[in-house]
């Protein structure tokens, strides 16, 4: 394994879909459910069985709108308002209206929910204004669930090969090229349609322990989805709105406000007092909690040892063992216990995420990109504050629109000089003797990204990080070396971080205000409602750089009040707010 | 310019005792989503599962899916 083998071999679908985590197996079990005649290939880097941000389980669906809870108004409005504005509410309502069909399925696939005494779901509050938040008390199943119901449908899965270039022509998308990361040999899959969940851009900046895979993300999600998209001409909106969250210091995975919030626990200063009204993620918390660490009142914490007995064990049992299950050995480790001491968090790396944040591939309501035939979903398509129910339900959006628009297209004929272009491009790392490995590359794009581009964001210092970015380019094309295909699939992954860094710079150079709390927080601009009340959309320019324009938000669906608009700004503790409604 | 051999520990440990790579068994090798364990032939000719890349998620599929519970996932130490 891991040698270095030459070939290509070209397979033809009707529906390919990049990405097995989250978005792409719905996606899948939708589309040939649709069109049961439909050859679906369901494509992943790593395996579908544990891939993906759910790969050992969830917590909980964080965004459920659940009748008798909340309507799919109320949801649209608090997601619009947490997005600051720019929010084209078509597809967040749509989503809203369609998600608890999706609940109901994932029921019936074996994923439990937590119910009441009365069998109803029992939702808790977590957000600013509305009940979203459906704990999953056996969420570590969701990911087998899945599987099994892949298997059952016939999908044709292949695993181990990572896609690195899509294929187009005719103005419509073509298919995609992959290559097998055990052994460098690469597949050309011709497709009618292509639906990509690659999913975040989690290996964009450097978490604080150094350690390159120690991102809050899934780190196999490395942001191919958005380098092909780019590379392919879609346009991806806001990619200034980055995601940045609050985790516990170091381990850097979530320190999980959502599951003790309800419980009692709270985001606290080192005085052990409240800060913030509201632990739903945002930029506008974001900023509160940044905030707090600048102002000389950090580290933050996450508070539980004020709880009775039960509740933390309660809280352990639930924070132990689904989504990051090594995190009761790291509290071990450190000598953290929830009921004495309270639990120090910080502020993660950068990356791009509209799970999270909304920076992503634009999409419109049926998960379609700007290019025919490609669809995006999930934490890589810009539908804001997605989460794991977002993925699932727009890549069922998506799913159900390629089989209807497989019907009428044949395959597109494109460029095989393509092919050959991007051959060489892979392989050249092989073919020296010598040379910078991946993991400096890496390493050093990432460092960069958090020198020049994390927020409070400074035009200097970024137009010093597009500088250190092009010598980075430089010796990466020039000299990039590797030994084996493993370190192959890391050189790919390596240019596609640096892509993504050029992306970020040049998307946060571009909008000149304030927006969304941290996440575009420009030292030098305040918020621009008159001049940028929009999206920004960047796509590759004829000069093969970042090209941007900005489009208008598309007419509210669900109306704002002006007392309302700002609401988010207003969550630190003793502000006025309609937290207590 | 040539490359330096710089040492490196790894969070992942397999027990080899209790490993069944020798029957066959690839479960770890198969699941985890960095790709960053292999089979390897030990001295005595028995084959043992083995981290051999430092390029871990701590995410614990490996550890969860192996059948006779040969492997443990640690912490990367930069960040334990
Ligand atoms: C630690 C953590 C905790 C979270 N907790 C919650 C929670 O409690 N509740 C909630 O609602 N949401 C939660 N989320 C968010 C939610 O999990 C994600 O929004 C959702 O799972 C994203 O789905 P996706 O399909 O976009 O991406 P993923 O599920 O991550 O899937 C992406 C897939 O693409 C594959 N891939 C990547 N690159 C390539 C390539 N080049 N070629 C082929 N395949 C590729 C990957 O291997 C992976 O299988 C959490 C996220 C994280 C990281
Ligand atoms: S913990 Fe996760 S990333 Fe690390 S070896 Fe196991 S499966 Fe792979
Ligand atoms: S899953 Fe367990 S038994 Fe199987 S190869 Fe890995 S360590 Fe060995």
């Amino acid at each position: 394994m891991d040698e270095i083998l030459d070939g290509l071999t070209q397979i033809d679908c009707d529906i390919l879909i990049i990405g097995g985590g989250t978005a792409g197996p719905m996606a899948a079990l939708k589309a040939k459910r649709k069109n049961p005649e439909a050859n679906v290939v369901l494509l992943d880097k790593a395996n579908v069985k544990r891939s993906g941000a759910i790969s050992m389980g969830m917590d909980g669906l964080n965004n459920s709108v659940i009748p008798g809870y909340a309507t799919p108004e109320q949801y649209t409005k608090e997601i619009t308002i947490a997005n600051d504005g720019i929010c084209d509410q078509a597809a967040v309502y749509r989503y809203a209206q369609e998600c608890y069909g999706i609940i109901q399925e994932l029921d019936s696939f074996g994923i439990r929910f937590q119910k009441d005494q009365n069998g109803e779901y029992d939702v808790k509050k977590v957000h600013h204004i509305g009940t979203y938040v459906l704990p999953m008390p056996n969420g570590d199943t969701v990911k087998k669930a899945l599987y099994r119901q892949l298997r059952k449908a016939r999908i044709n899965i292949i695993n181990r090969f990572m896609a690195t270039r899509l294929l187009t022509g005719e103005g419509r998308v073509a298919g995609a090229i992959c290559v097998n990361t055990r052994s460098a040999e690469f597949l050309v899959v011709r497709a009618k349609a292509v639906i990509m969940g690659l999913g975040a851009a989690g290996r964009l900046g450097l978490p604080t322990s150094g350690y390159l895979y120690g991102t809050y993300e899934n780190a196999s999600n490395s942001g191919e989805g958005y380098a092909m998209a780019y590379h392919a001409g879609a346009g991806l909106a806001n990619l200034e709105c980055y995601q940045i969250n609050p985790l516990i210091k170091d381990y850097n995975g979530p320190a999980c406000a959502y599951v003790a919030g309800p419980m009692g626990g709270y985001t606290a200063n080192a005085q052990g007092e409240r800060f913030i009204e509201c632990d739903y993620w945002s930029g506008q918390m974001m900023q509160e909690f940044f905030d707090e660490l600048q102002g000389g009142k950090g580290p933050v914490y996450l508070k539980l040892n004020h709880l009775a007995e039960e509740t933390i064990a309660e809280i352990e049992r639930v924070l132990h063992i689904v989504e990051r299950p090594t995190r009761g050995h790291f509290h071990e480790g450190r000598g953290t216990d929830y009921r004495k001491q309270m639990i120090e968090m910080h502020i993660s790396e950068i990356g791009f995420c509209s799970g999270h944040s909304a920076s992503g591939v634009f999409v419109d309501e049926h998960a379609r990109t700007t290019i025919p035939g490609l669809y995006a979903a999930g934490d890589m398509a810009n539908v804001p504050h997605n989460y794991m129910l977002g993925a699932f339900t727009n890549g069922a959006f998506a799913g159900m629109d390629a089989a209807d628009y497989i019907a009428d297209v044949d395959y597109a004929s494109f460029d095989m000089g393509e092919i050959d272009a991007e051959r060489t491009r892979v392989m050249a790392p092989t073919k020296r003797d010598d040379g910078i490995p991946p993991n400096q590359i890496e390493y050093k794009t990432r460092r960069l990204v958090n020198d020049y581009l994390q927020p409070p964001k400074v035009t200097a210092k970024m137009e010093l990080a597009q500088k250190r970015f092009e010598e980075v380019r430089d010796d990466m094309e020039s000299g990039m070396y590797v030994r084996d295909a493993h370190e192959l699939m890391r050189s790919l992954e390596a240019s596609t971080i640096l892509d993504c860094a050029d992306m970020a710079a040049a998307a946060s150079m571009y909008r000149t205000e304030s927006r969304w709390g941290l996440y575009h927080n420009r030292v030098e601009y305040e918020r621009d409602d008159e001049n940028w009340f929009c999206h920004t959309i960047l796509t590759k320019g004829e000069d093969g750089k970042p090209a941007h324009k900005k489009q208008d938000v598309k007419p509210y669906i669900v109306e704002i009040a002006e007392d309302e608009r700002d609401a988010y700004y207003k969550q630190r503790v003793g502000a006025s707010s309609v937290a207590a409604e | 310019m040539p490359l330096a051999q710089t040492a490196t520990t790894v969070p992942v440990v397999v027990n080899d005792d209790l490993c069944i790579a020798d029957k066959g068994c690839t479960a770890c090798v198969d699941v985890c989503p960095l790709d960053v364990l292999r089979i390897v032939e030990k001295d005595d000719g028995k084959k043992t599962a083995y981290m051999k890349y430092d390029e871990c998620w701590y995410c614990m599929p490996c550890e969860a899916d192996c059948p006779t519970d040969a492997v443990t996932v640690n912490l990367p130490y930069l960040l334990k």
